[in-house]
């Protein structure tokens, strides 16, 4: 699988101040979705792999090409999708997509043909000759979604495409972008401070805070694996019957002094959990089959 | 494929070359400012004094026409490089005024829009996209300034013959090199104040201010001081007297040549660097 991202200690500095950290990682999903509190540097990652930002050291790569030295090979390759109004508000939105497509290198009446087609692939078909300065939020969002696309780029970049948008909206762009993800012509790099939204769509994510990367995860996999994730709650502090389960095979994360989660090996007897809660005299309040969701992994790279 | 299959598909179409995307952002600004009735209008009145020399060229070397006009050809001004000196002051103030109009809509509403990252984000650089809106100005300006220029010193090669367009060959330089000083600076000045103050109206302002407040505040300045510095800030007086130079006219200005030609470079330059610090997707905040 060609790697879509990859970071080998890449720091940004603006001004005096280090925005990013050492940041290493090889990224190669189809979907992958870029989490991190705000001022965490998602929005700086994104727009160093544009060439916006200076990088201070280290290097980066997007699908193979330098984002250094080859900076227009890699524009040529992305579509992005900002995350701030901009537009050219007395155009036409066939217009504006038509030129947007038309200096991403499209003939001019390829470009014309391509913004047609995209604007009705977005929802936008029947307001296209409308000016963008009378478009309402939503459509703002579908039309900086049809500029990114217009040209087929490899990679398109989101950043937070669901902002300002009713449920029903947000919904729409879920599924295009998980259309778009199925289509199977471009990679999508989502940022995105929207759990549900990241979790509904991608299948790696890279979580980041103050600048570094506190947690990778893929999701792809990890749904894929079959692994047993069981969650149980005690009457007691559990330290000892951690220590007990850690031995026989399971793998454990103590949530709270009661909780605690593991994943069990293969062809575990769930008994076995029973058998030594018994010996060490302790009863056990539930017992439930529970993977991490996406915020549990969120909320534990947070706090590490 | 067909509008109504609405399922993403990719596009594997031939590319056009990067070279010539900047002319892109020109076309663009050419159909938006050719909806304006004003511009349509105002170009058309700027044609009127070129027509008028023209008329004046055909009809200074029409002795039958002079005679029943009951006009001497003797009364009747030369054709020389003051006249091609006055030719350039009159459709130099009218290209002032229609950068005034133009050049604040060029840069200033993508800056305002926030649509520079939309832009850069695409195989397409500063460079090419200070070119693109430049050259908007820059062809519209040559439509009023030296291409009607040239043809008057066609049509009056055409009256009198080959031998005085070789005798007078550096007029046609004069012309061509006199304008286009005018409007690269005129161009570089638009962009630049509507980069920088990101409003189209109080770009429009700032431009006129520039030369209109520069004359003034030069003028008091020389008031003031009894110097001749106040005029390295009054452009027009600036390149008046490149002009004069140029056509081998008498100057009034209190500058040289060469003191000329450097405010011209500083003021050029100073545009270009103005440019480099706005046109950018993101500033950063030191």
């Amino acid at each position: 699988m060609q790697t879509v991202v990859e970071l080998a200690n890449l720091s940004v500095c603006l001004g005096k101040r280090e925005i990013l950290t050492d940041l290493t990682v090889e990224l190669s999903g189809r979907t992958i979705g870029l989490l991190g509190p705000n001022g965490a540097g998602k929005s700086t990652l994104i727009l160093t792999l544009l060439g916006f930002y200076p990088v201070t050291r280290g290097t980066g790569r997007v699908l193979g090409h330098d984002i250094r030295r080859h900076k227009k090979q890699v524009t040529a390759l992305v579509g992005y999708m900002p995350e701030n109004d901009s537009f050219i508000a007395d155009m036409t939105a066939v217009a504006f997509v038509r030129m947007m497509g038309e200096l991403s290198g499209l003939p001019a009446e390829s470009a014309l043909e391509r913004a047609h087609e995209v604007l009705f692939y977005v929802g936008l078909g029947e307001a296209r000759y409308r000016k963008l300065g009378t478009y309402s939020v939503g459509m703002k969002q579908m039309v900086k979604l049809a500029q990114a696309i217009v040209h087929g780029p490899r990679l398109l970049i989101l950043d937070e495409p669901t902002n300002g948008l009713d449920p029903s909206a947000r919904r729409r762009m879920l599924r295009l972008i998980r259309d778009i993800r199925d289509s199977g012509q471009m990679h999508v790099l989502l940022c995105s401070h929207l759990l549900r939204d990241v979790e509904e769509t991608c299948e790696e994510v890279l979580i980041l805070k103050q600048g570094r990367i506190v947690h990778y995860a893929n999701l792809a996999r990890e749904r894929s694996v079959n692994q047993r994730f069981v969650e149980i709650e005690t009457s007691d502090d559990h330290a000892g019957l951690a220590e007990a389960l850690t031995e026989i095979g399971c793998t454990c994360t103590i949530h709270g002094s009661r909780r605690l989660k593991m994943v069990l090996p293969e062809n575990f007897d769930l008994r076995e959990i029973y058998r030594v809660a018994a010996k060490q005299d302790m009863l056990l309040r539930r017992l439930n089959y529970r993977r991490d969701t996406l915020e549990d992994i969120f909320l534990t790279a947070m706090e590490a | 494929m067909a509008v109504y299959k609405q399922t993403y598909k990719d596009y594997s179409g031939k590319r056009t070359t990067p070279w010539f995307r900047f002319f892109i952002l020109a076309r663009y600004s050419y159909a938006r400012l050719f909806q304006s009735r004003f511009l349509v209008l105002f170009l058309s009145a700027c044609m009127f004094y070129p027509f008028s020399c023209a008329v004046f060229i055909y009809l200074s070397h029409n002795s039958p026409l002079l005679a029943a006009l009951r006009l001497q050809s003797a009364a009747m001004p030369p054709i020389d490089g003051q006249f091609f000196n006055v030719y350039c002051v009159v459709q130099g103030s009218l290209a002032f005024l229609l950068t005034t109009f133009v050049g604040p809509s060029l840069v200033a509403p993508d800056l305002a829009n926030g649509a520079m990252f939309l832009y850069l984000s695409r195989p397409f650089s500063r460079i090419q996209y200070v070119a693109g809106k430049m050259t908007v100005l820059l062809l519209l300006l040559s439509l009023i300034t030296w291409i009607p220029g040239m043809a008057l010193y066609m049509i009056q090669t055409g009256c009198v013959g080959w031998d005085w367009a070789r005798t007078n060959a550096w007029l046609a330089g004069s012309i061509v090199l006199g304008l286009w000083i005018w409007i690269v600076v005129l161009s570089l000045i638009a962009l630049a104040l509507s980069a920088w103050v990101k409003w189209k109206i109080a770009a429009g302002a700032l431009i006129l201010g520039v030369f209109f407040a520069g004359a003034g505040f030069g003028a008091a300045i020389n008031n003031v001081t009894d110097t001749k510095y106040g005029a390295f800030i009054n452009l027009m007086e600036v390149v008046r007297t490149i002009w004069s130079d140029l056509f081998r006219s008498s100057s009034s200005t209190d500058l040289s040549v060469n003191e000329a030609w450097t405010v011209l470079g500083v003021t050029c330059a100073l545009c270009l660097w103005l440019l480099a610090k706005r046109i950018r997707a993101f500033e950063v905040v030191k």
